[in-house]
């Protein structure tokens, strides 16, 4: 009695484990299937391709993801041969006819990223497996972009990050099936090192602080690192929660620690919200060592840059785009999206609509969407007229190589969106680095 | 000296929003015996309403400008307040540079409201049942009102700015003849100073009047003041309703501190309850007092020299030291025996 019943308990669970092992793998058994079918993951079928824009719609990066999801649309608008066509009307490359890609009209998926590596990832995974999009992009947070990617390249469709500046994307995570128009934080600081040499000499102590995260330590590295050679001393490099809201108990250490140039290495809401408390803290009047006190803010945006109103006044900082540029490309995009929206573009706008173009454009010049030989197609591609001047997308660890601006909170401020002025326009070759420089394999392309 | 001078200041602004929370909370708990989880989204509601007068001053009606250019060259739009065109520029200015002050009046009225709604409306069917029902009632409520907000008022923190006047920093060091590095933004002493009156005018109006007298009965003893015929249950909507005016004022207040979202009141929630427990519970002057002593002990906790021996323990403190004072004082830390025990 006794083993007829272990053998029947034994039966159920072997029952249930095969049932259970066939459910979990089915939806695997299908997509490989299907990858199988057509040579790589989520092929189009029918007459359209399904994008997945993956942008923060809430957390502390929500402005530029707002900013990011009207730049997708946009973009989609012009491949789809609808609106002025912006910079589909500038770009070097002329393989884009605003007839779609590949003949198939280009549809889109959207994810909320929440500014959490879990959360996108859950997102980006449904919009792979659920909605079927063959390419994932956007993002507003480094730590979100490298498990993205990391994502992508598993799955086996192609990662086309947003605004994302941690040296690691590209440097020691980067990955095979990504790519990424925006600079880094070692090209910030090969730009901004010298301008802020030059503006406060080089005898200075410098106070970083620093979002806890991936772009947070990278940033502060490449700063430090810049900055350091060039004669100024690091007095501490203290790190802030992300989100963390009330910088006070940062922010009064400062005071009498005998630096006299703050570091803050935030970005979005945490600028906003460091900067403006900084200034309520006096930093900004005072005078140490004989100098008057300085802020940096190593990357900027104008989205910040309204965030803290006046307090940006004349703090020096770096951006890969400000839509005050004269060039063609930037002007066509900024009189799209200004007609469509009422205001102008972010750089994270600017980044992400460069980035489906550049997508779109590479699919049609390699006649696929199979992510190895589109991303082949963007390896060493050099392009203009998609408003940074020349830029070469680099086949060795598929980063953007472009001018810098340095810029400075406007100090007359024009209007309400004239709040960054171009101080430099820092040439690609001073922020041209070796590959191997920052480290990490790509690996092999992955098609699903 | 200098660095622990300005953490307890740091302490002291944070601590007045702990405490000013936990006050609210303390009273419900001790008056009504209700555990009020939905007391966070009431701080949340009071910071929306400095966001709400402050949209409510700057609600305009677009001019074309003759003169002046847009960014793509078209005739600009200029946003013209209604309070300006109506008061004239002089009021209007003076209007929404004080709208978070200002917000408090509008804060006492809607959270009364609300607060009367609520306890009307929700609570009072739950004051017979178990804690577990009234927590999981009130969580439930706290997850709606965040969501309401959230609807009307997006995911992302809204800045609101203090009076020009109370912008900068105050030079706190000139004062207790310390040095020059010693500045402290105005704003948060004046809401420290704010948290100080509001808990000085709820502990007198417990103290010096009748109805207090009674509501301090029965927080004591709520069946003896039954059996002197005093039925008190027609004051729970009154204290329920001065408990939301308390925890929205504070929230009003606390915005140019600390940009307010939907989340707010969850973000504040768990610490204020922690608050009331090291207080002792049903304790007034203990939620005050373990309000001021865990916001000092936070920001201490935040210190480099600190964090450089102890990483992170500025996250955890506060629960340290609840864990602490409960094994060494059980019911707290101005908890009586006999007070909140069956």
């Amino acid at each position: 009695m006794s083993d007829r019943n272990d053998l029947t308990r034994r039966r159920v669970i072997k029952s249930g484990a095969v049932a259970a092992a066939g459910a979990a793998a089915t939806p695997y058994f299908f997509s490989r299937a299907f990858a199988d079918g057509h040579g790589y993951r989520n092929a189009p079928k029918g007459d359209t391709v399904t994008l997945g824009f993956n942008v923060p719609q809430t957390g502390a990066y929500a402005d530029e993801g707002a900013d990011e999801l009207r730049a997708y649309e946009l973009a989609v608008e012009h491949l789809n041969g609808e609106g002025d066509g912006g910079m589909l009307n500038t770009f070097s490359s002329k393989a884009l006819k605003g007839n779609g890609v590949l003949g198939k009209k280009v549809d889109f998926v959207t994810g909320d990223t929440q500014t959490k590596s879990d959360a996108a990832r859950a997102s980006a995974k449904r919009m792979i497996e659920n909605d079927g999009a063959i390419m994932i992009t956007g993002g507003s947070s480094s730590g979100v972009a490298i498990a993205v990617q990391g994502l992508c390249q598993e799955a086996g469709v192609i990662f086309m990050a947003g605004l994302t500046h941690s040296n690691d994307t590209t440097g020691k995570d980067k990955r095979a099936n990504g790519f990424r128009h925006f600079f880094n934080t070692e090209m910030t600081g090969a730009a901004l090192a010298p301008v802020l040499k030059n503006a406060f000499g080089s005898d200075r102590n410098a106070y970083h602080l620093t979002a806890d995260y991936t772009w947070g330590w990278s940033q502060e590295g490449s700063i430090q690192k810049y900055t350091e050679e060039l004669g100024w001393n690091t007095t501490a490099a203290v790190r802030t929660p992300l989100g963390a809201g009330d910088f006070s108990s940062f922010i009064t250490p400062v005071l009498d620690s005998g630096a006299d140039v703050l570091v803050l290495n935030h970005y979005g809401k945490d600028m906003v919200n460091s900067l403006t408390q900084a200034v309520q803290f006096g930093l900004r009047d005072k005078q140490v060592n004989g100098k008057d006190f300085q802020i940096v803010v190593p990357l900027f945006s104008r989205l910040m840059a309204q965030g803290a109103g006046e307090s940006i006044k004349g703090i020096y900082g770096s951006t890969n785009w400000n839509w005050s540029l004269k060039d063609e490309g930037s002007q066509a995009f900024v009189k799209s999206f200004g007609t469509k929206y009422g205001f102008p573009p972010s750089q994270a706008a600017h980044t992400c609509y460069s980035q489906v173009l550049l997508y779109a454009d590479a699919a049609e010049r390699a006649g696929t969407f199979m992510p190895s030989e589109l991303g082949k197609s963007l390896e060493g591609f050099e392009f203009d007229g998609l408003g940074n001047g020349p830029v070469l997308y680099r086949a060795e660890d598929h980063q953007c190589f472009k001018d810098v601006l340095v810029v400075q909170g406007a100090q007359n401020p024009q209007s309400k969106f004239d709040l960054l002025e171009v101080v430099e326009v820092t040439p690609r070759s001073q922020v041209e680095y070796a590959p191997e420089l920052l480290g990490g394999e790509l690996g092999p392309y992955n098609n699903g | 000296m200098d660095a622990l001078f300005l953490q307890v200041l740091n302490g002291l602004d944070k601590g007045g929003a702990y405490a000013l929370i936990a006050l609210g909370l303390t009273l419900v708990f001790g008056t009504l015996g209700v555990v009020n989880f939905a007391h966070g989204a009431l701080f949340m509601f009071g910071a929306f309403c400095a966001v709400s007068l402050e949209r409510i001053f700057s609600t305009s009606y677009v001019t074309i400008s003759e003169t002046e250019k847009d960014f793509l060259g078209n005739p600009l739009k200029v946003d013209v307040p209604y309070i300006q065109e109506w008061f004239g520029s002089g009021t209007a200015n003076f209007l929404q540079d004080y709208s978070v002050p200002l917000s408090i009046l509008l804060a006492i009225v809607v959270m009364g409201f609300v607060g009367v709604v609520m306890e009307r409306g929700l609570i009072k069917h739950f004051y017979k049942r178990p804690h577990a029902d009234q927590i999981l009632v009130t969580f439930g409520l706290a997850i709606v009102l965040a969501e309401i907000v959230r609807h009307y008022y997006g995911a992302n923190p809204i800045p609101q700015q203090a009076p020009e006047i109370v912008a900068g920093a105050a030079n706190v060091g000139n004062w207790f003849g310390l040095g020059d590095n010693v500045v402290y933004p105005w704003w948060r002493l004046v809401y420290f100073v704010f948290s100080l009156i509001v808990i000085g005018a709820v502990f007198a109006f417990l103290q010096f009047t009748t109805f207090g007298m009674v509501v301090r009965a029965g927080m004591q003893d709520r069946e003896t003041v039954g059996l002197l015929g005093i039925n008190i249950e027609k004051r729970f909507t009154i204290v329920f309703a001065l408990a939301a005016i308390v925890a929205g004022v504070a929230g009003a207040m606390y915005t140019p501190i600390y940009p307010p979202d939907y989340n707010l009141g969850m973000e504040f929630l768990v610490l204020s309850f922690v608050v009331v427990v090291v207080g002792g519970m049903g304790s007034l002057g203990g939620a005050v007092l373990a309000g001021f002593l865990l916001g000092i002990l936070q920001s201490f906790a935040s210190m480099n020299e600190v964090k450089s021996i102890l990483p992170a323990l500025d996250q955890v403190i506060i629960y340290l030291v609840a864990v602490i004072i409960l094994l060494t004082l059980p019911r707290g830390l101005l908890g009586r025996q006999g007070v909140m025990e069956d």
